[in-house]
Formats: C-alpha cells, structure tokens, sequence
C-alpha cells in the first residue's frame, strides 16, 4: 500500500472512542502558548483534526455551526417533501425524491462531523426539537406552487453552495470533508431547481407568472441566507480569523447576487428590488436595502412555518421511537446470541 | 432524552476494482446489517463503490496522533530506504 495513502487512512480514522483517549501534546504547556501554537498551525493550513488541542471557543463555534447546518439540511427536507407526491411528472417527481434523500444524507455527514467534537446526534437532534438549536431561517417560508420547487433548487441551492464551496477549505478537517461531498452533489440541486423556472419561464403566461411570484418571494430570504451584515454579526470576526469561515457574509451575499441575477434576467423574469442595477467599475451587481427587521422575526421564531417545521420534526422523532427502540433491542439480542 | 444511544459504525468503501477499501465516513445502526443498509444509502447514492464495510467504531485500535513524532520518526531518518540513495550509472540506463 502507498505510504501516503496509508498515513491519509490513519489520518481519516478518527472515531468516537478515541475522544476518550488522552492524547494531548500540550498538557503543561502555558495556555497563551498553546494558543499561539493553535493559531500558527492554522495560518500554516494545517487542519485541526478530532483528537488536536483546540481552544473551547474554537470547538463550541463548530459545534454550533455544524449542528445548525445538520438542522437545517433536515428540516429543508420538509418544504420540499410538500411537493413529492403533487410533483407535475414522473422525472421532476424521481428528482424531487433524489433531492429530498440526499439532503437527508447531507444531514447525516454533518451530524457526524459534529460528533467528532463530543456531542452525540441524540443531543443535537434534543437541542432542535426542544427549539434551543437554529436552523436556516429560509426554512420557515412555505412552498405554496410547484414553482417554488424551482426557487428553493435555484436560489436557496444556489446560495447554499456559495456559502458551502469556501467552507471546503474550513480549518477543521471533517468539516471540510463533508463538505466537499455535498458540494459535488448539491450542483445536481441547483441545476434541477434552475430548469424547473427555465421549463415555467417559457410555458404558457400562466406558468412564466408562476415562476415570477416565486422569485419574488425567494428572492429576499435567499439574500438573507448569508446572514446579517459584516457590521452586525457577531461571530464573524474568530471565524475568519481560525479559518472557518473564508469569506464574510458581506462578501458572499455580494458573489451570490452577481452569479444569479444575470440567470434570471435568462429567465425573462424580474428581480423584486428596484434598487438592483449593475455597477460596472468593480463589477457588480448593487442591490437594495435588506428588511433585517424580517430576518430577526423569523429568526426568533415568527416567520410563517416556524411552529409548524418543529411540530413536523417532533412528530416524526416520536413517531418513530419504537422504531429505534425495537432495532436497538433486536440489535442487542442478536450480539447476545453470536459473541464477536 | 433517556434513548439509549444507536451504535456507531465506521464505513469503509471500495470504489473500484484492484483498489482498496478506503474510509468513508460513519453511521449510527443497531445492528451490523442495519450500518450496511444505512452506509449504502448514506455513502454510495452515485455509484461510489462496489464494496462496502462497516466495522464497530470501538472495535479500531488508532496510533495517538499526539505521539505521531515518536511513532513515525524512522520512516524520516532511514534515507537508505529510498531508491533514490544509492547511485547508478547513468549508462545503466533506468533501474
């Protein structure tokens, strides 16, 4: 076997019972210089992996970054599964199916990138449903026609990935891998999204009109996926700096809204913002201003689905406990049976 | 939440033949036919492989990444392990 490939297994193997180990290079080391060293190893591009020291700011921001976005690839199941059974063909209906499982996948890579940091899906997935833990605010506006199908593969597809191809690169290695295979598959997603508006946009007037009010509805939320400004978000600032994040949320709301308006203007359709219009100088797309007022509604609980998405989930944990607890009995009799 | 806890299972891919099997990633199952289940749907959905493992994350005994100086220093020490240490005439041609 190739040496490297061998060190790149060794590497990778990292499980759960290994949190309990230890293995830790820095025990009496002087906490300012374990910090320096921490911070010297991540501006060299070296990843943190499971078992490194890390600083509890640095392991709580993961934590509570990657169970936000596990969250919210499972609850953006919901919006989506709406539509399944009253998808307009066989193909968009197959895709539609495909889409939904993998963000199921997509949350499942995530939970158990966070697990590396000592939290258990079980807590995670208590800290959601108990409503203690965030989701992707664009998840509380509903799907209300098939267009809005399109929108969210498009828009919020899009914008998921403007945000996710940077995080590739996160500092924090199974992080950084998960991301990198939801990334190759959420290309799938946007382009499935983009030719359901295409297909709407050159139907009849009725269908262009559909595809229209679903822009104008996923427009600004989309917008809002970024965050709020440089200015106001507080967690920004370490972010950058341990290189968890790349970008600011300034930065990749402005590189979201170059890459998609000239998409739509493809469309024939018109951006909700009359503010929009193209500055040549540096290039970009100017917008108008963001109702941040909205953003914090839903955030905090008052958007239109909030109380609906958490009593789906709760439901869904509840009605499939006996599930688990019957593979977990069956589970624990079969090993009785047959010792390893 | 008093669930008991769903055992975690490290999963393991062979994407090709002739290659080896290579970690993937990791899932919760009750039992080991159940992880095979929840690694294909989780891990293969594209045609990633042609065989898969799962294996008791318990089970894998690892080197402690924070001894990896000690653990690995002789591969870094012994030159004469390479080709490239020992001279050859070039008119021998390759070697």
């Amino acid at each position: 076997m190739d040496f490297r490939f061998f060190c790149d297994i060794l590497e990778r193997m990292y499980t759960q019972g290994l949190l309990d180990s230890k293995s830790d290079s820095s025990v009496g080391i002087e906490p300012e210089e374990r910090l320096r060293r921490f911070q010297a190893r991540i501006d060299a591009e070296e990843k943190i992996e499971p078992t490194d020291w890390m600083p509890d700011a640095y392991r709580r921001t993961l934590i509570r970054m990657i169970s936000q976005h596990a969250h919210s690839e499972v609850v953006g199941m919901l919006p989506e599964g709406n539509w399944i059974t009253r998808a307009p063909s066989l193909r968009r209906k197959a895709a539609l199916l495909a889409k939904v499982q993998d963000e199921g996948g997509h949350g499942l890579y995530l939970y158990a990138a966070a697990e590396t940091l000592g939290i258990s899906r079980e807590e995670m997935i208590e800290q959601l449903l108990a409503g203690r833990a965030k989701y992707s605010s664009i998840f509380n506006y509903p799907t209300l026609s098939w267009a809005d199908i399109g929108a969210i593969g498009w828009l919020v597809d899009g914008a998921a990935i403007m945000n996710q191809i940077p995080l590739c690169r996160c500092s924090y290695g199974p992080y950084a891998r998960a991301m990198i295979r939801i990334c190759k598959e959420e290309s799938f997603h946007q382009r499935q999204g983009y030719e359901i508006m295409l297909t709407l946009s050159r139907g009849t007037a009725q269908q262009k009109a559909m595809a229209q009010d679903a822009l104008d509805r996923w427009w600004w939320p989309s917008l809002m996926m970024f965050g709020p400004s440089d200015k106001e978000s507080q967690h920004s600032d370490n972010s950058l700096r341990w290189k968890i994040k790349r970008f600011s949320n300034d930065e990749l709301r402005q590189k979201f809204v170059d890459a998609t308006v000239p998409q739509g203007h493809h469309l024939g359709l018109a951006f909700p913002d009359p503010d929009l219009a193209y500055d040549a100088q540096p290039g970009h797309w100017r917008f108008g201003a963001i109702n941040w007022g909205e953003f914090r509604d839903v955030l905090t609980g008052n958007g239109p689905c909030n109380r609906q998405r958490l009593q789906q989930r709760r439901a869904a944990d509840e009605q499939g406990a006996w599930v688990r607890e019957a593979a977990i009995a069956y589970g624990e009799k079969h090993s009785r049976r047959s010792p390893p | 939440m008093t669930e008991k806890h769903m055992p975690l299972w490290e999963v393991f891919i062979r994407s090709r033949n002739g290659l080896a099997h290579k970690h993937a990633g990791s899932v919760h199952a009750a039992d080991a036919t159940m992880a095979l289940q929840a690694a294909r749907d989780v891990y293969t959905r594209r045609g990633e492989g042609l065989s898969l493992w799962v294996v008791p994350s318990d089970a894998i005994t690892a080197s402690d990444p924070a001894e990896k100086d000690m653990m690995f220093e002789p591969t870094a020490s012994k030159i004469y392990r390479h080709p490239t240490f020992y001279k050859v005439p070039d008119d021998v041609g390759n070697m």
